[in-house]
């Protein structure tokens, strides 16, 4: 059990990114506190340890913080190195793709899936739908190249890529939910569909990735709080 | 084995500009290949098809995209005498922390190609709080890590070449707003690798010029 000085996780449960920094821990056997912080009131100690960005998930080990979820998932990976299987790719090529596609999910596609929510009537919204699912295709494409017939993109363990894009997938089928469409379709993205299905079952994800429905309902209140507040700025 | 080393730039890009500091530093040789953004070559097309964007590096024929991913690959790959990244793993965490903070924040596109004189007002002053910040974080050190230069100096020292294009742009004086920044931009470009990857102020500046006024005629 890896044990080196006390770890602490600020976070929430609805947040995909939070789940990034959870996965890694798992994955490397290591005990941490998880500081849930209430929606809508960012608690002193976040503020403190992240005052740049103030946002969560933020990992605090022997008191140091460590901000933006793939740093952090990058960090526990170097921290623990001998715990655990190795989060990202030994050979520097197969980091720089995995990387690179971490890069295009948070900068490209996730921005894409909020975006249907964001988009105002029919058209908008298939546009948005469609450009999602256009993601997802090379995403799909690039799970063929990247795994080579392994069970994920990081070969025959969870790796950096598949928890990059893996916690998401609750936003995703909450997606799919709220606009009666399929989007991680076994006809378009089998490689995927199957895929996803691995990556929930899987030992270190199952207990931090949240119920659709649970998801949903938060999701309803979220949009209920923005469509009720003047838009803040 | 003979190495292929090229890469694909657009020369007023602090994008560009990083991965050239980096190859350097490490004294790999390189095919540098300049870009008309107007008429991509069909390199860059199927070397970065998702993006379609500079600067790409190709090693013996495999793509490497995006700036940041481009110069851990390189510190990753050569001269590991001389990493550009931090061993000790929170420091490490710290320096890609900054690095993505820049990517996140800086714009100098937002000052130089304002719409307006409000967007550009606002553009300005998120420029200058951005750079406080960043400035905050040097502190007294001679690099932001400690006293060799590294990743966050690569990250950081190509936005110096627009400087001057960004203070002419927005009436401003990054010297007076910044001048640990500013002292800290001098003493990395004493170093060959960055005075040989950063195009003239001057230069850039014109670049702009020319940039505006082909906006205006469209």
């Amino acid at each position: 059990m890896a044990k080196d000085g006390d770890v602490k996780l600020i976070g929430a449960w609805p947040s995909p990114f939070v789940m990034r920094p959870r996965i890694a821990l798992n994955l490397k056997g290591v005990e941490y506190e998880f500081l849930e912080e209430k929606f809508g009131a960012k608690s002193d100690l976040l503020l403190r340890s992240n005052p740049v960005h103030k946002k969560i998930p933020v990992l605090l080990h022997a008191d140091r913080p460590v901000c933006e979820s793939l740093v952090i998932v990058q960090y526990v990976d170097d921290a623990w190195p001998s715990s655990g299987p190795s989060i990202l790719p030994s050979d520097p090529y197969d980091r720089a793709t995995a990387r690179f596609w971490a890069a295009y999910i948070d900068e490209k596609w996730f921005p894409s899936m909020t975006g249907i929510a964001k988009a105002q009537g029919e058209e908008a919204k298939k546009a948005a739908l469609d450009q999602v699912a256009e993601g997802l295709s090379l995403l799909e494409d690039a799970f063929g190249k990247i795994s080579k017939g392994k069970p994920f993109f990081g070969g025959d363990t969870v790796g950096f890529l598949d928890i990059a894009l893996g916690c998401l997938l609750g936003w995703l089928r909450v997606t799919e939910k709220m606009n009666g469409v399929k989007l991680l379709d076994e006809a378009k993205v089998p490689g995927l569909a199957k895929w996803a299905e691995r990556f929930c079952a899987d030992d270190a994800v199952k207990g931090v990735m949240p119920e659709t429905d649970k998801l949903a309902e938060f999701a309803k209140l979220i949009m209920a709080k923005f469509k009720a507040a003047p838009s803040p700025q | 084995m003979a190495e292929e080393v090229i890469l694909l730039d657009f020369w007023p890009s602090p994008f560009g500009m990083r991965a050239k500091i980096a190859l350097r530093e490490k004294g790999v040789d390189f095919d540098l290949r300049e870009e008309d953004l107007s008429s991509k070559s069909p390199l860059l097309l199927e070397k970065n098809p998702v993006h379609k964007k500079v600067p790409v590096l190709v090693h013996n024929g495999k793509p490497v995209c995006e700036s940041l991913i481009i110069v851990q690959y390189i510190d990753e790959t050569w001269g590991h005498e001389s990493p550009l990244l931090p061993s000790h793993p929170y420091e490490r965490a710290r320096a890609r922390f900054w690095a993505d903070y820049m990517d996140k924040k800086i714009s100098v596109g937002g000052v130089v190609w304002a719409p307006t004189g409000e967007a550009q007002e606002a553009a300005k002053k998120e420029f200058i709080e951005c750079l406080k910040v960043l400035e905050g974080e040097l502190g007294d050190k001679a690099y932001f890590g400690g006293e060799r230069f590294g990743y966050v100096d690569v990250s950081l020292i190509p936005f110096y070449s627009w400087f001057y294009a960004v203070e002419t742009s927005a009436n401003l004086s990054i010297m007076e707003e910044c001048p640990k920044l500013v002292g800290w931009a001098k003493r990395c470009m004493q170093r060959e690798s960055v005075a040989m990857s950063l195009p003239d102020q001057y230069k850039v500046y014109d670049f702009m010029l020319e940039v505006r006024k082909k906006r205006r005629a469209q």
